[in-house]
């Protein structure tokens, strides 16, 4: 005869060390691969609670497998011939086409928000904070709690408040437990008096409205026939940290993006990555465009102002000057202006440009970083915030 | 509980205990637990076992599961059956009071394979199996919490050793006369004398060891397919650290059957639920959801295998073609590769629309299909594809003692290694050998040399 256990309210939780341990990996892997996830991703738009897939590569369980040529055999309707294909997809339902096929070769994925990403990243590079001098008139909503309601939302609960409805209802049922019934089942020796909906509050709230502090990143970008797509996606994944850094700190962040090759135009974000022209390059034409649309719309007064600049420096020798001057201008206005300059693929000594800049700028919120793979994105970033922190130290950049 | 009583659950099983006897299962005694979900989940991720070592892996394992079922990728579990003498099974709590009796006759007829199925009977012990994992999770904890060890080292080692933990032994084909022989001097029937040479060696290196390495001997004298032992026996490991590949290597080879006999297993098991289950004299309303559990679980799968269909059928035919005797035979001699190519018939491979395919890119392309001059190649890429064929045939070739140099050989069948991964393991093995591993396999039709050195650069070269 067998025996039966009911061992369903042990309540242990075994595994939670070992799984405390795997995100751990998880993390580290999540930090070394940084690089590969942002760049995939549009700098603006709703991408707070956006959920990525990641794949890590740090945490696959390596042995030896086949590889992907191995014959399998499948069941299927009756109405297969040779030379039929159908998708991989069908049995797996998700992940990458295919991995279900590979034992072993699982594509182990994780969902992360945006927001978690940031936050790894962020815990990481242990960023100083930046001034909030400038701040702006734009007034944010906030809440203001208004007293108790009996309908609300979870987050809304007030856990005090209801805590002490329940009391009440117990002092009452306890008073009427002589009585002939009561609502409450008595279970012998029970102890439990459960909250019931009646026992709930929740805080009335009052929409309000606060001062916050706003910014805005101007993001300018060469496009000319030279700044291939594998420059674009180092300037993408560059653009979109530092948007993600300063959303962060700012209640609200608007993005601009220049175009420019001889000229310099606004466009949207699509256009900025995709759109390829030719031509020369006047990297002041960038610059120029920037400053007026920075007179135009963000007052430095009310603005904390964000510039940055991705070029292979591959700049008109006869605009050089020009370019200088319109720089130093923009770091009159800016918080911060970056030069980052991508030249992928092997050591990138600097251009001319770059060289110019460094000799010629003397401003403190003035930065020129290299940039040649992906793995440099996050050390750009960091150098550069670095910089925008210790204004009084004169940063001797590379 | 859900719909049903620990009573009531006594009261089916009594039933299906007797019909089982009845029918000539013979099992170990029988104890179920019912669990909650997270336990069931939790109990999934440790391969069952009630104690287990840590490491990441299963934390991992248990997220994964975690998020299948949170995405209705696979169903809830029905149970888990471990092969211990008593049997244990869980059950869970969720399920409806028909799924547990299904389960119930489900388990004992997974419990009469473990008991007499001769892969068990020689390979595992099931009275010691919960026994021996408690006791290896004792030692791993002890080594993570020595200070001179640490948790840090203790899964590096425990890391490379799961590498490398199926490239052990391959189970003895029972069908080859010559090879027969040696079964008992087999690692599976010699669990005392695992390590013979462990002490001879390190005495021979500590007293003398160039000597040793100058005399002309060749180790391993034979291509040795268990790398984990003769790493434990001739690499240069702490004792802890030899432990612990014994205890990865214990672990792996006490599922081997089980891997061995998947399809045969759930085939078993599922003709017994439902042999049972239709002489149960099930009420109506149960007797509807039990046929309607009965073909979820045996429903064929496109471009996969689903062992409890093909099992299923298998011995559905060979029960209504054969009899009972020769059901009771085939699961006490066979392994899935004997067992399907000696009972898949073109019958059944047609029935079962069985195809082969291979993949191309992300589609499949199938590549045959079961008629007349295909059936057999289906099969045949079946019984290749099953248990351990599933697993790369890795052996050790030679150490040459004076460079450590460590050589391994792919037995190349037509499918080749995934590079990326023989890469990563490499790294591992160089982790456990402590000095470069090389090794040999074939690419795009030529044979390659794959070389990883201390530093764990890795090569490639003709």
């Amino acid at each position: 005869m067998a025996i039966f256990r009911d061992c369903s309210n042990i309540g242990k939780d075994r595994s939670a060390e070992d799984r405390r341990r795997h995100r751990e990996l998880v993390e580290e892997s999540i930090k070394k691969n940084l690089g590969n996830i942002i760049a995939e991703q549009s700098i603006i738009g709703k991408s707070k609670d956006k959920k990525i897939k990641i794949p890590i590569k740090g945490i696959k369980e390596f042995q030896f497998i086949y590889g992907k040529s191995k014959p399998g055999v499948g069941a299927g309707d009756g109405n297969e011939k040779r030379g039929d294909k159908f998708q991989g997809e069908a049995q797996e339902g998700k992940g990458k086409g295919g991995a279900g096929n590979q034992e072993g070769e699982e594509v182990y994925e994780t969902e992360i928000t945006i927001e978690e990403v940031i936050k790894y990243l962020f815990d990481d590079m242990n960023l100083p904070d930046i001034d909030k001098k400038q701040l702006s008139r734009l007034e944010e909503k906030s809440y203001r709690k208004l007293g108790y309601q009996h309908k609300g939302i979870p987050p809304r609960l007030a856990k005090k408040r209801s805590v002490i409805e329940k009391i009440k209802r117990r002092q009452a049922s306890k008073r009427s437990e002589d009585g002939e019934n009561t609502t409450y089942d008595k279970q012998e020796g029970q102890e439990r008096f459960p909250f019931i909906q009646e026992d709930l509050r929740y805080y009335r709230i009052k929409e309000d409205n606060k001062r916050d502090y706003n910014a805005v990143v101007l993001c300018i970008m060469d496009v000319s026939g030279s700044m291939d797509q594998t420059k674009k996606y180092l300037a993408r994944s560059f653009y979109f940290l530092l948007y993600q850094f300063l959303r962060l700190k700012y209640a609200n962040v608007d993005v601009v993006f220049i175009a420019h090759t001889t000229t310099a135009k606004e466009v949207n974000e699509r256009e900025f990555f995709h759109r390829g022209e030719s031509g020369g390059t006047y990297i002041s034409s960038g610059y120029d465009k920037a400053l007026e649309i920075i007179a135009d719309r963000y007052s430095p007064s009310n603005w904390n102002i964000y510039a940055f600049h991705c070029s292979d420096g591959d700049n008109w020798s006869e605009d050089n000057k020009r370019a200088v001057e319109s720089a130093k201008k923009l770091c009159e206005v800016c918080n911060l202006f970056g030069y980052g300059e991508i030249v992928p693929g092997y050591y990138n000594i600097g251009s001319t440009i770059k060289n110019e800049f460094q000799t010629n700028i003397k401003s403190n919120n003035f930065a020129a970083i290299n940039i040649n793979k992906k793995e440099d994105v996050l050390p750009a970033l960091k150098k550069l915030l670095d910089k925008a922190s210790d204004r009084d130290e004169k940063a001797i950049m590379d | 509980m859900a719909d049903f009583s620990l009573k009531e659950l006594e009261y089916w099983n009594e039933r299906i205990e007797e019909i089982a006897v009845e029918s000539g299962l013979n099992f170990y005694n029988q104890e179920f637990e019912i669990i909650n979900y997270e336990d069931m989940i939790g109990y999934e991720s440790y391969v069952g076992m009630p104690s287990h070592y840590p490491h990441w892996s299963y934390g991992k394992s248990y997220e994964r599961i975690k998020t299948l079922h949170k995405y209705n990728l696979t169903g809830l579990p029905y149970e888990m059956v471990i092969n211990s003498n008593p049997c244990i099974a869980y059950l869970m709590k969720d399920n409806s009071l028909l799924v547990q009796i299904l389960t119930i006759a489900h388990v004992y007829a997974h419990n009469d394979f473990f008991k007499n199925n001769r892969l068990f009977k020689k390979g595992t012990k099931a009275e010691y199996a919960v026994e021996t994992f408690k006791n290896h999770a004792n030692r791993i904890r002890d080594y993570i919490s020595d200070p001179s060890i640490g948790y840090t080292k203790v899964e590096k080692i425990l890391n490379a050793a799961h590498a490398v933990k199926l490239q052990t032994e391959r189970i003895i084909d029972f069908c080859n006369n010559k090879k027969k022989k040696e079964e008992s001097k087999s690692a599976l029937a010699e669990h005392k004398s695992d390590f013979p040479n462990l002490d001879r060696y390190s005495e021979n290196k500590r007293q003398d060891d160039s000597e040793a390495s100058n005399q002309e001997i060749k180790i391993p004298e034979e291509p040795q397919e268990d790398i984990l032992k003769f790493i434990t026996e001739y690499g240069r490991l702490l004792d802890w650290e030899k432990d612990i590949l014994s205890i990865v290597r214990e672990e792996a080879r006490y599922f081997i059957p089980q891997i061995e006999t998947k399809i045969m297993n759930e085939g078993w098991a599922s003709f017994w639920h439902y042999t049972i289950l239709s002489k149960l004299e099930l009420p109506q309303s149960l007797h509807f959801e039990f046929l309607r559990k009965h073909n979820e679980v045996v429903r064929p799968l496109k471009s996969s295998i689903n062992p409890y269909f093909i099992g299923f059928k298998i011995i559905e035919n060979l029960y209504n073609t054969q009899g009972k005797d020769k059901i009771f035979e085939v699961r006490e001699n066979e392994r899935d590769q004997s067992f399907i190519r000696r009972y898949l018939t073109q019958e059944l491979c047609d029935e079962m629309n069985l195809f082969e395919y291979i993949t191309t890119g992300n589609d499949y392309m199938i590549s045959e299909v079961s008629d007349e001059e295909g059936w057999k190649k289906v099969r045949d890429t079946l019984c290749n594809t099953v248990g351990v064929g599933s697993i790369p045939v890795i052996k050790v070739t030679e150490w040459s003692p004076k460079e450590n140099t460590l050589f391994l050989e792919h037995e190349f069948d037509g499918r080749e290694l995934e590079l990326s991964y023989a890469y990563e393991t490499l790294k591992h093995l160089v982790d456990l050998w402590k000095g470069k591993v090389v090794l040999s396999t074939h690419l795009e039709e030529k044979k390659k040399n794959i070389a990883c050195d201390e530093m764990k650069r890795i090569s490639l070269y003709t």
